[in-house]
C-alpha cells in the first residue's frame, strides 16, 4: 500500500506548528498504525531529518499513552486505540491527516505529543477512596450486587487516553471524570466520599480549562473502551444532589 | 577491558568489591519467620518519619504501591516515571489475575499450598522464606484492593469470584475481566495521587533515571534526565527504591511496553549491585504470532484462554490445509496427549517449549510456520458462544483486531514470546541490594519466582513488595541512622551528572549510518536465537562472540539525530539499547555457566531420555549473583546457596 501522510509538526510548545507531507510506499496492511509511523521515522532518521515525536508505550490498547487524531477522528476510524488500528483500515493511496489531541487543557509538547497531566490533577482532587494501606476488613465482608460491580467495572475500564476530550467540540472532560465518579460511586466503599468527590472533581475539571458538556456524544463514539454517556447522566445527578447537600464548593 | 569497546569508560564504583552475600533470611518455623522478623526489625518513630526522604523509581504495581504506602506512613517521597502519568506503567497490561490464598472456594487452598506451588513452580530456585512471606501477605492484598474500590469479578451472591489459572489445581485467582493489572494499578495510582495531593509525594513524570548516586558507601540519590527539556539533574534522599520492572525488551520483540528498559537496574549494577540469575526469563505460551519484519512488539493474550481452548497442530509436517479441513484424526492435541493430568494447563515453560518443538518439526501453522492452534470449537459447542464471550470477549475482540480473523469461527494461532524476567538485582530478605540503601522491588528484583513464575503471581509479588514488605523493611534500614547531610551540590552528584551528560553528548555525536532500532533488532535476534527457550553451550558461545561486535559497531555507527535539550525519543532509545547490549552479554554468560535445565530455561545438554528438562540440584542449587567487572570483562560470580527445608526438590512432572 502507498500513502500520503499529512502530519502536524511543531518543534516546541511556543513555536507555531504546520502540516508537512510525507510519502510512504510499501506499507503492509498487517502493520499497525504506529508501526507505519516507525517506518517513516526510520526513513527520516536515515535521511538525517528529525523523526516525528508521538506518544506510545504498551501498544496493546491498555496504557492509554498513544492518541492521534486521524483524518479528523480521535484514534481513527475503528473506535480503538491508535496502537490497535491497522493499515488494512485504510484505502490504498489514501491521504491520511495526522494531528495531536487539540484541547486547551492538553498543550502540545512537540509534534504529536501533548501534556495530559490535567487528567492526573482531576484524579488528585478526589478520584480515589481515602483508605491507607493496612487495617481494612476482609474482602468478602462486603457483598456487592453483581450488576453494580459490573457497571462499576464499565467505568473503571477508562484508560485515560483523552480521546473523549479531543473529540468533543467543547474540549470537555466529562466522560473521563464521570467514568471515575461512576466507578467509585457505584461501590459501597465509595459512598462516604461520594458527594465531595463529584464536587471536587468537576471543580478541578473546570479549573484545568476543560469545557462543559452539551450532550453531543462524540466522546463516547470514539472511546476505545466504549464508556457510555450514561455515566455523564449519573454524574450530573450526583452533582445536583451534592450541591444541595454540600453547598457551594467555592466557599469551602 | 575488551578491544571492542573503544570509547572512554565511565568510572565505576569499586566500593562493593568484597561483599558477602548475606540473605538475612530468618530461621525457625516458616510460619513464624516474617512475624518474628518484623518484631526484630527496628522502627522509625512516627514523628521522625517526616525527617526522611525516599526516592522511588517506577510507578507500577510495586513502585506505585510503595510510594503511596511510604507517604501514608509519613515519609517524604520523590517518585519518578518515564511515562506522562504514573497510571501508564506496564503493570497495566497484565490481564489474567492475581493469586491469593483466601480459600474462598473451599477447595483446599491454604497459605502453605500457595507457598508449596510457588516454590515447586519456580523449579526450586527461589528462597523458601521469601516465598512463604509472599503467600502470607497475598490475602492482605485482596482486602486492600477491595477497600480501594478495585472492581473484582463477583458472583451473583455478591461475593468475590475466583478462577483456576496457569497450572494451579485450586481456584485462587482473583480477576477483573481481562484487565486485572489495569484495575490493580489504578488502585495503587489513586492511592498515589491522593498522597500527591496531600503533598507527601512529589511526582516527576517524563523523567528517566540514568544513574545512581552513592555517597560514603550508601545509595543516596539518582541522576535523571527530564525527557521534555533534556535537563540532567540529581535528586538526593536517605534511601533509593527501584521498582523499574523487567528487562524483557532486551529481545527487542517482547510483550513489554516499548519503553520498558533495564537502564535503572543496569546502571545500579554497574555501581555495585549484584545481578541475580539474569538468564531466567519467562516465555509466555499464548501470544499472537509475528507477522513480519515491521513488527514492533508482541501481544500477549491471557493464558486463562487455555482453560477452555485446546491446543493442537496437524500430525503431518507441511500440512497447509485450513484448520477446518483437517479432520480430527489428523490433529495432534499434543499437550493433552503428553501430559494427561494437566493437559492444556501445564505451566508456561512446558507449554512454550512443546510449541517450539512441534514448530521445529515443521508442523507449525500460519504463514510463518511459527504458530499452533488454540481452538475453542469444543468449548463453544459445550457452553455456547455466549458463555465464551462472557469469559474471553475482550481477548477475542483484541485478537480479531490484530489478525483480522474471528476466533469464534477460526482457531486462534498462538506462539510463545518473552513476557517476564525472573532475574533481576539480587536482594536480601529485606529487599535490599548489595548496595546499602538501595532497595529493589517487583519484577526488578530476582527474589520470589525462582526459575519460572506461575501465572497470576507477578501482580501478587509487585503489590506484596510495595504495600506490605518494603514499607516495614526500609524502616529497619533508616532506623540505623548515621546519615550524613547530603545535598544536590555534593561533588559526587556533580560527577555523576557530568558522566551522564557526557554519555548523551557521545551518543549524539557518533553520527553513524544505522538507526537505534536496527541495532536493537539485531541484538534481539541474537538473544532470542541463543538465549531464548532452548540453549546450548555452542549457541551461547556464538552469542558471546557476536554481542560485543554489535556493541562495538553501535558505538561507532549509530545515528542519533537531534539534540539533548528537547524531547528526543531517539536519544532515549539509544541510551536504553546501549545498556541492553551490556546486559545481553551478562545473560548469555549466566546461561552458559548454568549447565542444567530448570524452569523456563531449557539446556539442550541437560535433558531426560524423553526430552524433558533435567535439573541438576547437586551442582546448581544456588542463586548466581553477578558482580560487574567492567564492560567486556568477565563478571564475577557469587553464589547464594539455596536450602529447602519444607518443599523437597523433586523433578517436576506434569504427566
Amino acid at each position: 500500500m502507498k500513502f500520503t501522510l499529512r502530519i502536524w509538526r511543531q518543534k516546541s510548545p511556543k513555536e507555531w506548528g504546520r502540516f508537512v507531507n510525507y510519502k510512504l510506499d510499501d506499507v503492509s496492511p498487517d502493520m499497525s498504525f504506529l508501526e507505519m509511523l516507525d517506518i517513516l521515522n526510520e526513513e527520516l532518521i536515515t535521511k538525517g531529518d528529525d523523526p516525528i515525536a508521538f506518544d506510545h508505550d504498551c501498544r496493546e490498547g491498555i496504557c492509554g499513552m498513544c492518541g492521534l487524531v486521524i483524518n479528523g477522528i480521535a484514534h481513527g476510524p475503528e473506535q480503538t486505540t491508535t496502537c490497535q488500528l491497522h493499515m488494512r483500515s485504510f484505502k490504498h493511496v489514501d491521504t491520511i491527516t495526522i494531528e495531536p489531541w487539540r484541547a486547551t487543557a492538553f498543550p502540545v509538547i512537540k509534534d504529536l505529543v501533548v501534556d495530559r497531566t490535567s487528567f492526573d490533577r482531576i484524579i488528585q482532587s478526589g478520584g480515589y477512596i481515602s483508605v491507607s494501606t493496612g487495617g481494612v476488613p476482609d474482602a468478602n465482608t462486603l457483598p456487592i450486587a453483581k450488576d453494580n460491580a459490573d457497571m462499576s467495572m464499565d467505568g473503571a475500564a477508562c484508560i485515560g487516553c483523552g480521546a473523549c476530550v479531543a473529540a468533543c467540540p467543547n474540549g470537555s472532560a466529562m466522560l473521563f471524570t464521570a467514568a471515575k465518579v461512576g466507578h467509585l460511586g457505584l461501590l459501597p466503599q465509595g459512598q462516604p466520599e461520594r458527594y465531595d468527590r463529584v464536587l471536587y472533581m468537576v471543580h478541578q475539571m473546570d479549573e484545568e480549562g476543560f469545557g462543559g458538556c452539551t450532550n453531543i456524544g462524540e466522546c463516547s463514539a470514539v472511546c476505545p473502551k466504549e464508556i457510555s454517556m450514561d455515566f455523564i447522566a449519573r454524574m450530573n445527578r450526583d452533582l445536583i444532589k451534592a450541591n444541595f447537600i454540600k453547598g457551594d464548593i467555592e466557599k469551602k | 577491558m575488551s578491544e571492542t569497546t573503544t570509547r572512554a569508560e565511565p568510572r565505576t564504583t569499586t566500593e562493593f568489591r568484597n561483599v558477602t552475600l548475606e540473605s538475612r533470611a530468618p530461621s525457625g518455623p516458616i510460619e513464624q519467620r516474617w512475624d518474628q522478623h518484623r518484631f526484630n526489625m527496628k522502627l522509625v518513630n512516627p514523628a521522625n518519619k517526616r525527617k526522611y526522604t525516599i526516592i522511588v523509581v517506577g510507578s507500577g504495581l510495586a513502585g506505585g504501591s510503595a510510594a503511596a504506602t511510604l507517604a501514608e506512613l509519613g515519609y517524604n517521597v520523590l517518585c519518578f516515571c518515564y511515562q506522562d502519568s504514573p497510571r501508564r506503567a506496564h503493570s497495566i497490561a497484565a490481564q489474567g489475575g492475581i493469586n491469593a490464598a483466601k480459600n474462598y472456594q473451599n477447595d483446599g487452598d491454604s497459605i502453605y499450598r500457595l507457598f508449596y506451588d510457588t516454590v515447586k513452580g519456580g523449579d526450586f530456585r527461589s528462597r523458601e522464606s521469601n516465598v512463604y512471606r509472599l503467600s502470607q501477605v497475598s490475602v492482605n492484598i485482596i482486602d486492600q484492593c477491595v477497600a480501594q474500590g478495585v472492581p473484582f469479578a463477583r458472583d451473583y451472591g455478591g461475593l468475590l469470584d475466583n478462577r483456576s489459572f496457569g497450572g494451579a489445581q485450586v481456584s485462587r485467582t482473583f480477576y477483573a475481566r481481562g484487565q486485572t493489572g489495569q484495575q490493580l494499578l489504578l488502585g495503587a495510582y489513586q492511592a498515589l495521587e491522593r498522597q500527591i495531593a496531600a503533598g507527601k509525594v512529589k511526582m516527576f513524570t517524563r523523567s528517566e533515571m540514568l544513574d545512581l548516586v552513592i555517597i560514603n558507601g550508601r545509595a543516596r540519590g539518582i541522576v535523571t534526565r527530564d525527557m521534555v527539556n533534556g535537563k540532567i539533574e540529581s535528586h538526593v534522599a536517605d534511601a533509593v527504591v527501584l521498582g523499574t520492572g523487567g528487562y524483557g525488551n532486551v529481545f527487542y520483540l517482547s510483550t513489554n511496553a516499548k519503553g520498558c528498559n533495564t537502564t535503572a537496574i543496569w546502571r545500579s549494577h554497574r555501581r555495585g549491585a549484584f545481578f541475580a540469575n539474569p538468564c531466567f526469563t519467562q516465555i509466555h505460551p499464548t501470544c499472537i504470532p509475528v507477522t513480519g519484519e515491521h513488527q514492533s512488539k508482541l501481544t500477549l493474550m491471557s493464558e486463562s484462554l487455555r482453560n477452555d481452548g485446546r491446543i493442537w497442530v496437524p500430525k503431518q509436517a507441511g500440512d497447509t490445509r485450513p484448520p477446518h479441513q483437517i479432520p480430527e484424526n489428523e490433529r495432534e492435541y499434543y499437550l493433552e496427549e503428553r501430559y494427561p493430568s494437566f493437559g492444556n494447563l501445564v505451566p508456561r515453560d512446558v507449554a512454550s517449549r512443546n510449541a517450539k518443538q512441534v514448530c521445529d518439526e515443521g508442523r507449525g501453522v500460519g504463514p510463518s510456520g511459527l504458530g499452533v492452534y488454540l481452538d475453542f470449537a469444543d468449548a463453544i459447542n459445550r457452553l455456547g458462544a455466549n458463555v465464551i464471550r462472557q469469559r474471553y470477549g475482550n481477548l477475542f475482540d483484541m485478537y480479531e483486531r490484530i489478525t483480522a480473523e474471528n476466533p469464534y469461527e477460526v482457531p486462534m494461532r498462538i506462539y510463545p514470546a518473552i513476557h517476564y524476567t525472573m532475574g533481576g538485582l539480587w536482594v536480601d530478605y529485606e529487599l535490599q541490594s548489595t548496595i546499602p540503601g538501595l532497595f529493589v522491588i517487583g519484577e526488578a528484583n530476582f527474589s520470589d519466582h525462582g526459575a519460572n513464575r506461575l501465572g497470576a503471581s507477578a501482580l501478587m509479588q509487585g503489590l506484596a513488595d510495595g504495600y506490605f514488605v518494603l514499607p516495614y523493611t526500609i524502616g529497619n534500614y533508616l532506623a540505623q541512622g548515621g546519615f550524613d547531610k547530603v545535598s544536590t551540590d555534593n561533588p559526587v552528584c556533580r560527577e555523576v551528572e557530568a558522566e551522564v551528560a557526557d554519555r548523551m553528548t557521545q551518543l549524539l555525536s557518533i553520527n553513524g549510518k544505522r538507526t537505534v532500532d536496527s541495532f536493537h533488532r539485531e541484538l534481539g535476534k541474537v538473544v532470542w536465537e541463543y538465549c531464548g527457550m532452548s540453549r546450548s553451550a555452542d549457541g551461547l558461545k556464538k552469542a558471546l562472540q557476536r554481542i560485543p561486535e554489535i556493541r562495538a559497531e553501535f558505538w561507532e555507527n549509530v545515528n542519533v539525530p537531534g539534540q539533548n535539550e528537547n524531547l528526543n525519543q531517539s536519544l532515549e532509545k539509544a541510551g536504553r539499547v546501549a545498556d541492553f547490549m551490556e546486559l545481553a552479554e551478562l545473560m548469555c554468560t549466566d546461561a552458559l555457566h548454568r549447565n542444567e535445565s530448570c524452569g523456563g530455561h531449557f539446556r539442550e545438554e541437560s535433558q531426560t531420555p524423553e526430552g524433558e528438562a533435567l535439573r541438576d540440584d547437586a551442582n546448581f542449587s544456588y542463586v548466581a549473583a553477578w558482580q560487574f567487572n567492567g564492560v567486556g570483562n568477565k563478571p564475577i560470580l557469587n553464589k547464594e546457596q539455596l536450602s529447602f527445608e519444607y518443599v523437597h526438590p523433586t523433578q517436576r512432572s506434569y504427566k
